[in-house]
């Protein structure tokens, strides 16, 4: 478990002293989680991290998760795919199995709180059950243009909350209750961000079977569509005329035809050209992204979908400049010329690399910028301090 | 050494941010809404942006000029509202003023605006402030000499600009406590006069050290 102290030496000075008197002003108050499942990314892999930290500073904070059958998750899976916009069928049979599946799992589970943080959708309709305490929506996906009858039904939860919390406005709707923003975090103590001794950095290397005998493009994420990691390639090909460069797509294939069909095209330039790595890890091989991050040259994030991306911080805190796509996470993160680029097509992917590779100097300058604007803006101490001041502010 | 006849107590600050639902997707709607918003709202979009920016991004001055750059595309409109100094505006009222007025003005030239896509208009928003007592009491300069050189920055910004633009303390709490604590007038001026403006908390800081460390060389306090 990680120790507060050990924020002490990475994040801003003054920093773990201000959480420390927020958590003083709270001791006594409970905080509560709820979220779909403990695997996986985004909201579990914050809370994995946050939790912990948070009962070391005092602050009663607990986790718990709602569970259910098969049409259950299919069914909450289907509304938040909605609720980005997607189309979906949602069958009203579907929607009140979601609903009483959640008055199930609120007679199970202790919900008594003085703040409860509803994560994502799968729990969202626990709050028709809601006794004591304020209670939170935290939406963690883009949920500015959802499908219309998704929303009118979701809409009706929404409303019961007290409050709800976005990553950015840009990704919020139009609430009868105030909506905060919060950025989402990355733990600069976990796996995928620790300090790698440069053995343990070697050998996780030698088991991905990735040299260093020349510059590194990375990108790092799903091989989808909305990542654009066929674009990376043909970028990557108008670069490679003029530099000896090796490309390294790290990440996994969707559970969709779409998405497997972007990996088979991957698989065969991987085929074609031999610095073509293209790299299918699990969703939790946090040391292997890790190590790869710390060898990079340039970080790409290509991706044309609106997601946070916090694979830009995660790079950026490894020192790394970041080349990454328009959306408006990602340029919440890059600030151009300073600590990346932002770039809107193949082409202009293509002509920032060179420039990058053509002035070398500049890698290790912009790499450094980004590292402290990650220190200051996205690690996890800063997320820590917007929860507690919102613990304050609503509790108060 | 003299002692404060009232203590001094850093607080730092935790800034909320809560969207407001309101966006423009051009400059005209800017205009629209920049008349309409909440007092708040204004103050998030200019002042704040002096505690959220840092050394390598302290770039535009506001959000506003910041939006006009790098999504409008008009560097015009945002250089004439990048130099737009907030904390000379005695009330949010009279800063807003400022801001229609160059709009406006800028308006009046232009034949058609750009319209933006959702993503990239200008969202507006507003802040709460959590405040946070930090460390001890301090009674003399030397105290706060020290106690100004290791607070957390944010304490520089609630000290410097809160206490100036939205809790209408027009000398900031610095000044005040100098002044009427420790009877100091001159140093509290000086204090005043820092400007805050295109800079960064660190920077103020320095300049609040020096000022101090001058005063105490010559005996003050």
């Amino acid at each position: 478990m990680n120790r507060i102290g050990e924020y002490r030496h990475v994040a801003p000075q003054g920093t773990v002293d201000i959480l420390e008197r927020l958590a003083d002003r709270v001791r006594g108050r409970r905080f509560l989680h709820v979220s779909g499942s403990r695997l996986g990314g985004g909201s579990a892999q914050a809370l994995r991290a946050g939790v912990p930290v948070l009962n070391d500073l005092g602050v009663d904070t607990s986790w718990e998760v709602t569970g259910g059958d098969a049409s259950y998750y299919a069914t909450a899976r289907a509304l938040q795919a909605a609720l980005e916009g997607g189309e979906r069928v949602l069958t009203e049979a579907g929607l009140a199995r979601y609903v009483e599946t959640n008055k199930t799992n609120a007679k199970k589970l202790d919900l008594r709180a003085d703040l409860v943080f509803i994560h994502d959708v799968p729990p969202a309709s626990l709050v028709t059950e809601r006794a004591v305490g304020r209670w939170v929506w935290r939406c963690h996906f883009d949920c500015a243009a959802p499908q219309h009858g998704a929303w009118s039904f979701f809409r009706t939860l929404v409303d019961r909350f007290d409050a709800a919390v976005f990553s950015l406005p840009q990704y919020a709707r139009r609430l009868g209750v105030p909506a905060y923003i919060l950025h989402p975090s990355i733990d600069p103590l976990s796996d995928r961000n620790r300090d790698l001794a440069p053995r343990e950095r070697e050998a996780v290397l030698t088991s991905l079977r990735v040299t260093q005998d020349k510059p590194l493009l990375l990108q790092v994420g799903p091989f989808t569509r909305g990542h654009d990691p066929l674009g990376v390639v043909n970028a990557y090909r108008i670069v490679k005329k003029h530099h000896d460069v090796r490309l390294v797509l790290a990440g996994h294939a969707e559970d969709d035809p779409d998405s497997r069909e972007v990996l088979a095209d991957l698989r065969e330039a991987a085929r074609t050209d031999e610095d073509v790595v293209v790299l299918e890890l699990p969703a939790d091989a946090h040391l292997q992204i890790n190590a790869l991050q710390r060898v990079a040259t340039i970080a790409l994030q290509k991706s044309t979908q609106e997601r946070f991306d916090l694979g830009v911080a995660e790079a950026m805190w490894k020192g790394k400049p970041v080349i990454g796509g328009p959306t408006a996470g990602i340029a919440q993160q890059i600030i151009p010329h300073v600590n990346g680029y932002i770039v809107h097509s193949v082409e202009g992917t293509a002509f920032r690399i060179r420039q990058l590779l053509n002035n070398r100097e500049q890698i290790p300058r912009m790499g450094a910028a980004g590292r402290e604007h990650v220190r200051r803006t996205f690690l996890i101490t800063r997320q820590l301090l917007d929860y507690l001041a919102l613990m304050v502010h609503l509790t108060a | 050494m003299r002692a404060a006849t009232h203590p001094f107590v850093f607080t730092g600050c935790v800034e909320l941010r809560q969207a407001l639902g309101l966006l423009a997707l051009d400059e005209r709607e800017l205009l629209d809404r920049v008349r309409e918003v909440p007092p708040d709202s204004i103050f998030f979009h200019t002042h704040g942006y002096f505690l959220r920016h840092r050394p390598v991004t302290t770039a535009y001055g506001n959000d506003f000029a910041r939006w006009a750059a790098v999504e409008a595309h008009d560097l015009v409109l945002a250089e004439r509202l990048a130099v737009v100094e907030p904390f000379s505006f005695p009330t949010l009222d009279g800063l807003r003023e400022e801001l229609v007025t160059i709009l406006h003005d800028h308006l009046r030239g232009v034949d058609a605006v750009v319209r933006l896509p959702f993503a990239r208009g200008f969202h507006f928003q507003q802040s709460h402030v959590v405040e946070v007592p930090l460390g001890p009491h301090v009674n003399t300069l030397a105290e706060f000499r020290d106690g100004l050189a290791a607070v957390d920055p944010s304490a520089i910004y609630l000290h410097m600009v809160e206490a100036r633009a939205r809790r209408g303390r027009r000398s900031g709490d610095f000044g005040e406590w100098l002044s009427s604590s420790l009877d100091m007038p001159a140093l509290a001026a000086a204090i005043e006069r820092i400007d805050a403006h295109l800079t960064t908390l660190e920077r103020v800081r320095g300049r609040l050290l020096h000022l101090v460390e001058a005063a105490l060389l010559e005996g003050g306090a």
